[in-house]
């Protein structure tokens, strides 16, 4: 029935330990090391506890949520917000460290496409083997042999080794077996940012149709907000490792949109400390004119950076990176600066150049010799509006029509 | 939402509410279960392994009956000839040495294949679940394949020498499942540390070449009860593999071998402590597996 919970999550909470020179991630030496140093310690009166963790994480903290049967709940949330680490901790991979996960009925997750795909073995073996590791038994592959192939359009190439593969062909392969599990609980992470558009599409339709039709309950975890409003009936806002907001999907879109990167209890986007520069804070905002972006970033500068320069990085919601205007060709630069620097810089003519969506922004800083001092940051989204650009009536899209727009002319036609 | 009740209704007979809890130090209730489940995994992935390891070789599959091949000219010219010990019985010398060479390398492949297999597949432990023992599993399974294959050696050998075998060799699947189980043990515990621990990938070698002559492989135990007597004759017996290997040439060689029962008996108690220390030290760590691999 629509009102059985069949996920229950008290109080759920995963600790990382950072760091090398612990014997949980370090060598046998440590511990050889450590097993010596005891006595000694203890004689020095030092006691004989180790010393504290210095670098405790908290990648989920205490969160607590359940879910219905047929529920289809997106998760969203920054990279580092505990998305990632819930889903594992849902699928069995690694354990809590506190708190409790109830399940009911048969779960399956898929975290990554191809776990476990062997270069060597054709398209065939590789159904069988990444279909196995799945969870599927052989009977269940067999029987849905026909429908993978041709899921995945690769039927000419079902023999030949997938080191052969274009990139494009792998991933298909890869998603057509997982799409064709059926468990009662699916868990997917971020697998349709792979592939090109057209295919992301299939997948979804794929999705929405275990969802809605075959009336599974679904957690799905993207960056692509598109996909998640479309397939998604509430959703979970992750934020460091907490609830933000659980409820219907388009009121926690609407809150991950809207809320500006910068968060109390987290005072700077980005650092990089060893050259101490800091990305304060960045915000977008479209200006009356359409297809016109302003973009505000404010960086402190520890110390004098010579020849700096800001490079912008424009990428579809799914992650792809469409473009990435560096300094030295742009000319986004300036002279030698130190304090805060405050940069406004504008992007125009969005509409003549883009598809018509939700596009993703970054930054990166660049320091002498273009060297990148502080990697891309996500600093927001914005939205190209839509504009009739060839004159038809059917102003280019992004999901349908893809991110580029180009002219085109009809030059002649004969028969 | 208002949705039909899915075609596959649960079965909500126990008095929980929910078919599984994940929690903190919980040992799972459906392990043995699972694994069960899982169990096609265990040769599609043995299966895997055998396909892609003899690609891009000339030799191909005759590795598997080269490397004991040699091992056991090499033993049979060291230890008949130059050294001069005597075999058993009217058996010759490469039969005896043979006997012994195909489970030992069956257990030192099952253990140090299995002690990398986690490793080696981290990729899918960091992805995917499934009971984490399927994976050493199916790598000594590997290793059973190889050894059934290298067992025409045998058979080979038996004909050149025109040697026949007695009703015992029909006893001889009973000394394999020794040999498995002996070989569970200490490759769990071993795969185990090998996660947290990479110094085993060169420790294992060691053990490897140092376990041969531990064992009696070149020589019969026999031998060892003259030259040092009884007593030490036990303590040798601590080895697992003294107990295996002198069932095979036992069950092998036939009327002349002794089937060491004392030995024997010790040995099993020594692989079933090893196999019970295995089991529970993998299941204790398995949880973390994801986290440190």
């Amino acid at each position: 029935m629509s009102s059985e919970t069949v996920i229950s999550v008290e109080g759920l909470s995963k600790k990382y330990i950072l760091g090398q020179n612990k014997a949980g991630s370090g060598g046998l030496r440590h511990v050889v090391e450590d097993a010596v140093r005891a006595p000694v310690r203890w004689v020095r009166g030092e006691g004989r506890k180790a010393p504290q963790e210095p670098n405790e994480f908290w990648a989920v903290k205490d969160v607590s949520f359940s879910i219905k049967r047929g529920e289809v709940v997106g998760i969203i949330g920054r990279n580092g917000a505990g998305k990632s680490t819930l889903l594992k901790m849902l699928s069995r991979i690694t354990e809590p460290t506190e708190g409790r996960i109830g399940i009911k009925g048969r779960i399956a997750s898929l975290l990554e496409v191809g776990t476990g795909f062997h270069p060597e073995l054709t398209g065939r073996e590789n159904i069988f083997l990444n279909g196995a590791i799945l969870g599927m038994t052989q009977s269940e592959i067999r029987k849905k042999f026909d429908e993978i192939v041709q899921f995945a359009e690769i039927a000419k190439f079902l023999d030949t080794p997938v080191k052969r593969y274009s990139s494009g062909m792998y991933v298909r392969l890869a998603f057509a077996v997982a799409a064709h599990l059926e468990p009662e609980i699916l868990v997917v992470d971020e697998v349709l940012a792979v592939g090109d558009a057209q295919f992301q599409q299939k997948c979804l339709g794929k999705m929405q149709e275990v969802s809605t039709e075959q009336g599974r309950t679904v957690l799905f975890v993207s960056h692509a907000m598109h996909s998640v409003k479309a397939l998604c009936t509430s959703g979970i806002l992750l934020n460091q490792g907490r609830i933000e907001l659980r409820g219907p999907i388009n009121d926690v879109v609407a809150a991950y949109s809207s809320r500006a990167p910068r968060k109390e209890g987290q005072s700077t986007l980005a650092s990089n400390r060893s050259v101490g520069l800091t990305l304060v804070s960045a915000t977008l905002h479209q200006t009356e004119t359409p297809g016109t972006l302003v973009v505000k970033a404010k960086f402190q500068l520890d110390r004098p950076i010579p020849d700096a320069g800001i490079g912008v990085h424009i990428e579809t919601m799914a992650g792809f990176e469409l473009c990435y205007l560096r300094p030295e060709t742009t000319g986004l630069r300036f002279a030698e600066r130190s304090g805060e620097l405050n940069v406004e810089f504008e992007l125009a003519s969005l509409s003549e150049r883009l598809g018509a969506g939700t596009y993703a922004l970054g930054l990166s800083f660049h320091e002498t010799n273009w060297k990148c001092c502080l990697d891309r940051t996500h600093v927001g989204e914005f939205v190209v509006p839509s504009l009739d650009f060839y004159g038809t009536g059917y102003p280019p899209k992004f999901e349908k029509d893809g991110a580029v727009v180009l002219p085109v002319r009809l030059i002649t036609s004969s028969g | 939402m208002f949705r039909e009740a899915s075609p596959t209704p649960l079965t909500n007979e126990s008095e929980k509410d929910f078919d599984l809890w994940i929690e903190a130090g919980r040992t799972e209730k459906h392990y043995w279960r699972d694994l069960w489940r899982y169990r096609e995994l265990l040769f599609i992935l043995a299966w895997r392994d055998v396909a892609v390891r003899y690609k891009q070789t000339v030799a191909g599959a005759a590795w598997a009956l080269l490397q004991p091949l040699f091992s056991i000219v090499i033993m049979t010219v060291i230890f008949g000839k130059l050294a001069g010990l005597s075999s058993l019985g009217d058996a010759p010398y490469a039969i005896m040495v043979c006997a012994a060479m195909l489970p030992w390398q069956f257990f030192s492949n099952a253990v140090s294949t299995a002690s990398q297999s986690l490793v080696n597949n981290a990729n899918m432990i960091s992805k995917v679940y499934f009971p984490r023992l399927i994976v050493p599993a199916s790598s000594i399974f590997v290793s059973l394949v190889d050894f059934v294959i290298s067992l025409a050696i045998l058979a080979g050998l038996m004909t050149w020498y025109q040697f026949f075998p007695t009703w015992r060799i029909v006893t001889l699947p009973v000394f394999i499942a020794l040999a498995i189980f002996a070989a569970l043990g200490p490759g769990l515990i071993i795969t185990a540390l090998s996660v947290r621990y990479r110094d085993f990938r060169f420790i294992i070698p060691f053990i490897v070449q140092f376990g041969m002559f531990l064992s009696p492989v070149g020589y019969s135990s026999d031998l060892v009860r003259q030259k040092f007597g009884e007593g030490w004759l036990l303590v040798y017996s601590l080895n697992p593999l003294v107990g295996v290997i002198e069932g095979f040439r036992w069950a092998i060689i036939g009327g002349d071998a002794r089937f060491f029962s004392l030995g024997t008996c010790l040995s099993l108690v020594v692989a079933t402590v090893f196999f019970v220390i295995g089991i529970t030290y993998f299941r204790k760590t398995e949880r973390s597996f994801a986290d440190i691999i």
